[in-house]
């Protein structure tokens, strides 16, 4: 048990090294996960937008996909 | 060279490419990072000026490298964006802006970190760190330049034109420590003569830089991608208003 409370307690440094290292880990992972998002969503716009146009194009009402 | 450059410009064969590299840069980036933060915080051995608290050099380092790479990788896909109007340039150096920004402010935060309990201040305005202050400001001027437009042609070209005006910093951060009196130490790794550093602390270091440089591309193609994408969706709304 000693020797983890001295890990955590990283030389009296804990205050300066622990959010060093949580910080860097929580952001690193925050940005790759709203870039996923952004692309997920985009994907399903697309998606969205790509069969609306050939449902338009089946009904004739819009000219044919080229 | 080239040949294989324009091969893979294609966005199209970009995407089939990206969806083949990015699992292995995943894998890659969490290996090596998790053996990273295992040498760094548990591994290694404390510091015998600085004690534990040298354990922060293995994120703020990485993190101040990758700023500049980052940096210096815009500039050169802008500069081809702007010379041979490339569209997939343009889009990586739009989507490299915010993953630079990060590691910028985690050098910044890190070393405000480590410069408390050894220079017995969080913040000095010395050369290097007013320099990489300015730094950041430049990422985050270009991603607000970058969108700035109504046309996205026009935000590309201005903010382009932003990274290689701003690409004079670069040197100057890496020489600030040579050149002025500062509190920060100067390079022990990137120095002639090779690095100054023990090999059971330059272990942790290296697998840092390289997680996050492999962190970086994986990132990367994940904003590109989903640039790309957006691009389509403009073009396929602009289609539909225009019948």
């Amino acid at each position: 048990m000693a020797s983890i409370a001295e890990f955590f307690g990283m030389g009296g440094y804990a205050g300066y090294i622990w959010p060093s290292y949580i910080v860097t880990v929580v952001l690193m992972v925050g940005l790759l996960v709203v870039s996923r998002r952004q692309l997920r969503s985009n994907e399903q716009t697309y998606k969205m937008l790509d069969a609306a146009r050939s449902e338009e194009n089946k009904d004739g009402t819009v000219e044919k996909k080229t | 060279m080239t040949m294989l450059f324009h091969r893979f410009a294609n966005p199209t064969r970009f995407l089939r490419l990206a969806a083949v590299i990015q699992p292995w840069m995943a894998g890659i980036t969490l290996l090596l990072g998790a053996a990273g933060l295992y040498l760094g915080l548990v591994g290694s051995p404390g510091d015998y000026q600085q004690g534990q608290s040298v354990r922060i050099m293995y994120v703020h380092v990485p993190a101040a490298w990758m700023a500049l790479f980052i940096y210096s990788s815009m500039a050169i896909s802008a500069a081809v964006g702007l010379i041979w109007k490339h569209p997939l340039a343009d889009l990586i150096a739009k989507s490299s802006a915010p993953i630079g920004a990060c590691f910028t402010f985690l050098s910044l935060l890190t070393g405000s970190l480590w410069g408390k309990p050894m220079w017995g201040t969080w913040w000095v305005w010395d050369a290097r760190l007013t320099s990489m202050l300015v730094l950041f400001f430049l990422y985050l001027g270009y991603m607000a330049l970058v969108n700035a437009f109504d046309d996205p042609q026009r935000g590309i070209r201005a903010s382009s034109i932003l990274v290689l005006v701003g690409f004079i910093n670069v040197p100057i951060i890496k020489f600030s420590v040579d050149w002025w009196n500062t509190l920060h130490q100067p390079a022990s790794v990137f120095k002639m003569g090779g690095p100054s550093i023990d090999p059971s602390m330059l272990w942790p270091l290296m697998l840092m830089a390289v997680a996050f440089n492999t962190y970086y591309v994986w990132a990367l193609l994940v904003r590109v991608r989903a640039e790309i994408i957006a691009n389509r969706i403009r073009i396929l709304r602009l289609k539909q208003v225009h019948g």
